[in-house]
């Protein structure tokens, strides 16, 4: 049976209520699925509790989710740079849960492999660790953390077959993976799709039991957030 | 003379070993991979899920899913490999990062270290700042010694949001060498040229002096 949905614009919004929880995949601006939250923001959905490292840039990835006043909740690790996202979190109207960043990514694979919480040493002692409950282990404290589960999770991947097996590219990978794990009903764009058959079972990445459905990615160009170069030898 | 950032960063270099997996935060911890003694080759590892990052690769190269933790791009050494975030602070969480290497907005005698926000001002996150130092038994700190306002940067006390309690091993900054021992600072090192009563000025906090039989100097040659 073939996950590709070339209706995927309809197949998203019929998954998508007001006050949701959205994970969404990417680290800065690398492995976003631009296509799908695009589909949230046409969609008018609100009061969105968005899941992800970071929130991407004024009017790019999940900042046009920001722009449109559709997000009323965001977990996650790092938001330097994203205005719109200071001004909104600065006046209130939008709440915040600061969560490392590898405490956010073990919530979420921990949400997709039924393990409804952890202890870490991440936190301790910090802000963080407010309200959580704490253990010693080995005479060392650690929290309690939550896992994390999504009503619909949006992935970026580079290849899919159309079964929903995922290999990813480079360092687009990042979250990806543990936000697909984590959605109750998850969402691929991907670059590339193949027949079955067509992505060698060793090399898979994610295994198609989390992807429910696949979407062909528009190609549109891949954005860059701090192109760093150095000088040709010679040149 | 106060050290540059480059010679700081050599000062970091310098107590790494051949082979270890290290990860170096976003600004002038960066510069240590640059300044590394000879015959000495670390593993250089991105929390968004790389080991065996190599430097800036050249103008036209530039890969939109290749980028560091910076978000920069960035290129590959033969040997590299690529994981999603779980795995990438499963290996920082279970203490496979031989030393992170960390800028400070304060850092206390204690060895505790703030650098993610400051409340109602600057608000950007802590990226995996909190699982670097929780998980990595050896966090060096890189940071001018006073702000620019003149402030005090290291202190009796963190008065900004901590990333870590008791965390940090050693400060480096641009006027000395600072190691945590059992709570409290040790003075190891002066920059040429400064002295235990201006370090005493500059410094939030007390400190022993016990001060290292090395040569001034931090350009000499490690032989490999």
């Amino acid at each position: 049976m073939s996950k590709v949905r070339d209706d995927v614009a309809q197949v998203l919004k019929a998954h998508l209520f007001d006050g949701m929880t959205l994970a969404v995949g990417g680290f800065g601006l690398s492995g976003n699925p631009t296509d799908l939250i695009e589909i949230v923001r046409d969609s008018g959905v609100r009061g969105l509790t968005v899941v992800s490292n970071n929130m991407g840039i004024d009017g790019v990835g999940l900042g046009m989710l920001l722009e449109n006043n559709q997000v009323t909740k965001v977990l996650a690790s790092y938001v330097g740079e994203n205005k719109m996202f200071m001004e909104q979190y600065i006046s209130g109207a939008l709440e915040v849960e600061f969560v490392p960043q590898g405490t956010l990514a073990e919530r979420l694979r921990a949400g997709g492999a039924g393990i409804p919480a952890f202890y870490t040493a991440t936190g301790v002692g910090t802000i963080i660790a407010e309200g959580k409950p704490v253990e010693v282990f080995d005479g060392r404290e650690y929290i309690l953390e939550r896992a994390i589960i999504a009503d619909v999770a949006l992935v970026h991947a580079h290849t899919a077959d159309v079964s929903g097996n995922l290999v990813f590219r480079r360092t687009a990978r990042n979250f990806n993976p543990n936000v697909a794990t984590a959605g109750r009903v998850t969402f691929a764009e991907a670059e590339h799709i193949v027949e079955l058959g067509g992505i060698d079972p060793d090399a898979v990445h994610l295994p198609g039991v989390y992807v429910h459905h696949v979407s062909q990615y528009s190609g549109r160009e891949k954005p860059i957030e701090q192109r760093t170069v150095r000088a040709r030898e010679g040149a | 003379m106060a050290w540059t950032r480059d010679e700081m960063a050599a000062l970091a270099a310098a107590e790494l070993r051949d082979g270890d997996y290290v990860n170096l935060g976003i600004g002038m911890p960066t510069l240590v991979a640059n300044n590394l003694p000879a015959g000495v080759n670390v593993v250089l590892q991105s929390e968004n899920g790389i080991l065996g990052m190599g430097p800036f690769p050249y103008e036209g190269d530039e890969d939109p899913d290749l980028i560091n933790a910076g978000k920069q791009t960035v290129t590959l050494l033969p040997g590299a490999s690529i994981f999603d975030s779980a795995t990438s602070f499963a290996m920082i969480r279970g203490g496979k990062m031989a030393a992170a290497v960390l800028g400070a907005m304060q850092v206390s005698g204690a060895g505790d270290l703030a650098n993610w926000q400051i409340p109602g001002k600057l608000v950007k996150g802590m990226g995996g700042a909190m699982d670097l130092v929780a998980g990595t038994d050896r966090v060096i700190v890189m940071t001018e010694h006073v702000a620019k306002d003149g402030s005090h940067k290291i202190v009796e006390e963190c008065t900004l949001p901590l990333t870590g309690k008791g965390v940090v091993q050693r400060i480096i900054t641009d006027l000395c060498i600072f190691d945590v021992v059992d709570g409290g600072l040790v003075l190891r090192r002066l920059a040429p040229g400064h002295t235990v009563d201006e370090i005493e000025t500059k410094t939030g906090t007390g400190f022993r002096v016990e001060l290292d039989s090395v040569q001034e100097s931090t350009q000499e040659e490690v032989q490999a």
